[in-house]
């Protein structure tokens, strides 16, 4: 383990933007952003960003190709980013764990070059929690905060700051500023991991469990009749799924822009009423259906797929944006009840 | 060969078909000058003009807009123009609240006898807009590839 | 006033008035209250609840419950009236299917102002006139109720009702002096590049997540001009910052003239952008240029959109106006 005092951060982001860009959580006017480092950038002390981390390898849009037409060749031009090195700085462990899920979808065949491309080039730093608030759940998906998964994990106890490689990846963007550090023993961060755990105890959603989810409940979760009550005031917006970080769906559109067609992808909610509309028509044409749909891909038909993973990790997102309040862990305490 | 750097700012005009339409060819017929930046895009009546018709054509690479209807009282379908003068008000006034130049959008009465305004109209407006320069603030950077 | 309202909605369920009662449920927390249609006085006294965080504007849940079987009974605070009536012009209600008992608010909450203060781990508020407790796995903490009102409520247009069938609690009044405009005149104050930076800071925070058009008692459209693929804008991202602009311009402009001033859309929107501006501005400029008008008072009569004057001002007089 090594450590750095926590006023000499600036240093350590000066020396690793040597060789990739750093990207760290900042205090906004609404909450923390991940924002590029420059000079005078201070890492947020905030529990989370308010939007996820995904932004960074799945972002919001992303063109894939443009096609321009010159008499009667249609000329194609591939899109993908020439992409440098990148830190994501000061995760946490839900959003980590959250890259895990979205791997699944992207990195399995056939492989999303686009994703790869650029999870391939970013180091994941990911730091603690040591405050987790009343939204939080992620220890009902087995992640544990104190321990946060990525390349690195890191910790930040008594002005400072503690860090540990998980991977060949965290391994070289820990020498590569290993000047700035010093070797250090464990029981700081020990001791902050117990006292941490203590208060986890006693967060009020520590109860909700996944026991009545999971791939084989398809039929008896699918046909249940609180759908409709749980539905009914959903106003089909699409808050949840934009800020959620294991949210994967995407649509794929066409801009013509006169001289030239871009084609680009954009995120997509199952919340939307065109959503997976084809030639024939729209596959869920109601609320219920659509609402329906989002958590019963995330409790049974994900963990169906992948093992027995949820398509949730807990952050709380959602908890606190819906505008209506109606989110994952009241769909999940009303179905098991 | 010299290349012509100047800025030529491309202008959109939407013309009603009773009176600004009727007035642009007046102007064609009496041999009044306007510039070739403007393009005539014709319309029913100045109320047949979505607000969403303004900005995509500023979406599309103009730098201004304007809007020619039959003056207040000469609708040809009696009150057109007045709901369009309305509308048109309170969403030049909403452009400018987004701090989008004021300069680039203009509405004009022009009748089917105002060849002569036609033309001077257009002169002028195209003269403020070159001096605005391109429209950045609402521009698409999609639609401005080369 | 919550135990009133419950036996108030009892009364009428069992003497079959209504068969349906519209309201607010509890939440896992103290703040996270969810809108629900209740049918049996076994459902409202287990869930039903209206306190400080019941900000949510049920008249938009109105056009669909209003064409279901039988009446219903909808609680609706003041500014919810003006929404309802709006909507009753627009023919989207049906009246005859709506029992309103209107209930006097003084102003509803924002629990992310709360978290704003730096609390965190709420577990739950209690409160006392203007004090919140706020119990938390951490400290219990203290708060007074007018720090942390939602923008709408700090500059509260009426607790006057503008509809109702019977009333709970006190009629309130209408308040001409609430400083609505006061931002709005600010920004008319700036200049035309520090509007631009404003706006460009808010706007292109925009996620394109739609909650403020889905949760908008105006947009009642039913089928949205951004849900058209052919519209040629994005309906589920803003690829640039024009789609941005066009949006939110497009969107306030379709409900001016229309729009009650609710507050709903800067109320859901989760990158907290100032959208109540937009509209404001709309309101603001038709009470200027065409007399005073508030959306919702009246229940027929046309709007200052669908209708005219032979002597209104020309669209030059943007130009001609004060502002900079």
């Amino acid at each position: 383990m090594y450590k750095i005092s926590v006023e000499k951060l600036d240093d350590l982001f000066k020396k690793a933007s040597e060789s990739r860009t750093i990207y760290l959580p900042v205090d906004k006017e609404n909450g923390a952003k991940f924002e590029k480092w420059s000079e005078g950038k201070k890492l947020s002390n905030a529990l989370n960003t308010v939007r996820s981390a995904k932004d960074f390898i799945f972002p919001q849009t992303e063109n894939l190709a443009d096609f321009r037409i010159s008499g009667k060749n249609i000329e194609v031009r591939d899109a993908h980013e020439e992409l440098e090195d990148f830190v994501i700085f000061g995760m946490r462990a839900c959003d980590a764990r959250s890259f895990e899920i979205l791997d699944k979808v992207f990195l399995a065949e056939p492989v999303d070059t686009y994703y790869k491309n650029r999870r391939e080039h970013g180091v994941l730093v990911t730091i603690a929690c040591t405050k987790p608030s009343e939204t939080c759940f992620c220890q009902t998906f087995g992640i544990d905060p104190t321990k946060p998964e990525g390349d690195v994990s890191a910790w930040i106890c008594d002005g400072e700051m503690y860090f540990e490689s998980n991977t060949e990846k965290g391994k070289t963007f820990i020498e590569s500023i290993s000047a700035l550090l010093e070797e250090s023993g464990s029981e700081a961060v020990e001791k902050q991991q117990s006292e941490t755990k203590e208060i986890l105890a006693k967060l009020p959603l520590k109860d909700v469990k996944t026991d009545a989810f999971g791939g084989d409940k398809l039929n008896e979760l699918f046909n249940s009749p609180k759908w409709a009550e749980l539905s009914e005031s959903c106003l089909g917006c699409g808050t949840c799924t934009f800020v959620c970080p294991t949210c994967q769906c995407y649509d794929i559109r066409d801009f013509d822009c006169g001289k030239e067609i871009k084609r680009f992808r954009c995120w997509d909610s199952c919340m939307y009423s065109d959503f997976t509309r084809m030639a024939h028509g729209n596959s869920r044409n109601s609320q219920l259906e659509r609402f329906r749909q989002r958590f019963m891909h995330k409790l049974v038909y994900f963990p169906a797929n992948n093992d027995g993973q949820f398509g949730c990790v807990g952050c709380g997102r959602c908890l606190s944006k819906c505008p209506i309040s109606m989110n994952i862990v009241k769909v999940m305490k009303t179905l098991e009840g | 060969m010299q290349i012509n750097n100047e800025f030529k700012p491309k202008i959109v005009a939407f013309c009603c078909n009773w009176c600004s339409y009727a007035g642009a060819d007046l102007a064609g017929t009496n041999r009044l000058n306007y510039p070739a930046d403007v393009k005539i895009i014709r319309v029913p009546c100045s109320c047949r003009v979505n607000p969403m018709f303004i900005l995509r054509a500023f979406q599309r690479g103009a730098d201004g807009v304007i809007i020619c209807g039959c003056h207040p009282g000469d609708c040809h379908y009696t009150s057109g123009n007045y709901y369009a003068r309305r509308r048109i008000t309170l969403l030049f006034s909403m452009l400018d609240y987004l701090g989008i130049e004021r300069e680039r959008t203009r509405l004009e009465w022009v009748s089917a006898a105002e060849g002569a305004k036609f033309s001077a109209t257009m002169n002028e407006f195209v003269e403020t807009v070159t001096k605005l320069g391109e429209n950045k603030r609402l521009e698409d950077l999609r639609c401005k590839a080369e | 006033m919550q135990s009133r309202m419950i036996e108030r909605a009892k009364q009428l369920l069992a003497d079959g008035t209504v068969n349906r009662v519209i309201g607010w449920k509890k939440g896992e927390f103290a703040y996270d209250i969810t809108p629900a249609v209740f049918e049996s006085a076994e459902e409202i006294d287990k869930d039903f609840v209206y306190d400080d965080f019941c900000g949510h504007n049920l008249s938009k849940y109105l056009i669909k419950e209003s064409r279901k079987e039988g009446k219903l009974l909808a609680f609706l605070k003041p500014c919810d009236t003006y929404s309802f009536n709006q909507l009753i012009k627009e023919h989207r209600i049906i009246r005859e299917n709506v029992y309103i008992i209107g209930i006097a608010c003084d102003g509803k909450a924002d629990a992310e102002k709360i978290k704003a203060k730096g609390i965190s781990g709420i577990t739950g508020i209690s409160s006392d006139d203007d004090t919140f407790t706020v119990k938390t796995i951490y400290d219990d903490e203290k708060i007074s109720k007018s720090e942390v009102l939602e923008e709408r409520c700090t500059v509260c247009k009426s607790r006057k009702h503008a509809v109702y069938d019977e009333l709970i609690g006190d009629e309130g009044e209408v308040n001409e002096n609430s400083g609505r405009f006061d931002m709005v005149t600010k920004l008319e104050n700036m200049t035309a590049d520090e509007r631009y930076t404003f706006w460009r800071n808010e706007l292109s925070k925009c996620i394109r997540c739609n909650a403020c058009r889905n949760v908008c008692p105006a947009c009642s459209c039913e089928n949205c001009v951004f849900d058209n693929p052919n519209s040629g804008i994005a309906q589920k991202s803003a690829a640039t910052s024009f789609e941005e602009n066009m949006f939110h311009i497009i969107r306030a402009f379709h409900v001016a003239g229309r729009c009650t001033d609710c507050g709903e859309c800067s109320r859901v929107c989760p990158q907290n952008i100032p959208l109540h501006l937009l509209n404001r501005k709309f309101i603001k400029d038709i009470n200027e240029l065409y007399g005073e008008y508030q959306a919702g008072v009246e229940d027929e009569g046309r709007t200052p959109l669908t209708s005219y004057t032979k002597d209104d001002c020309e669209p030059s007089i943007v130009n001609e106006r004060g502002c900079k």
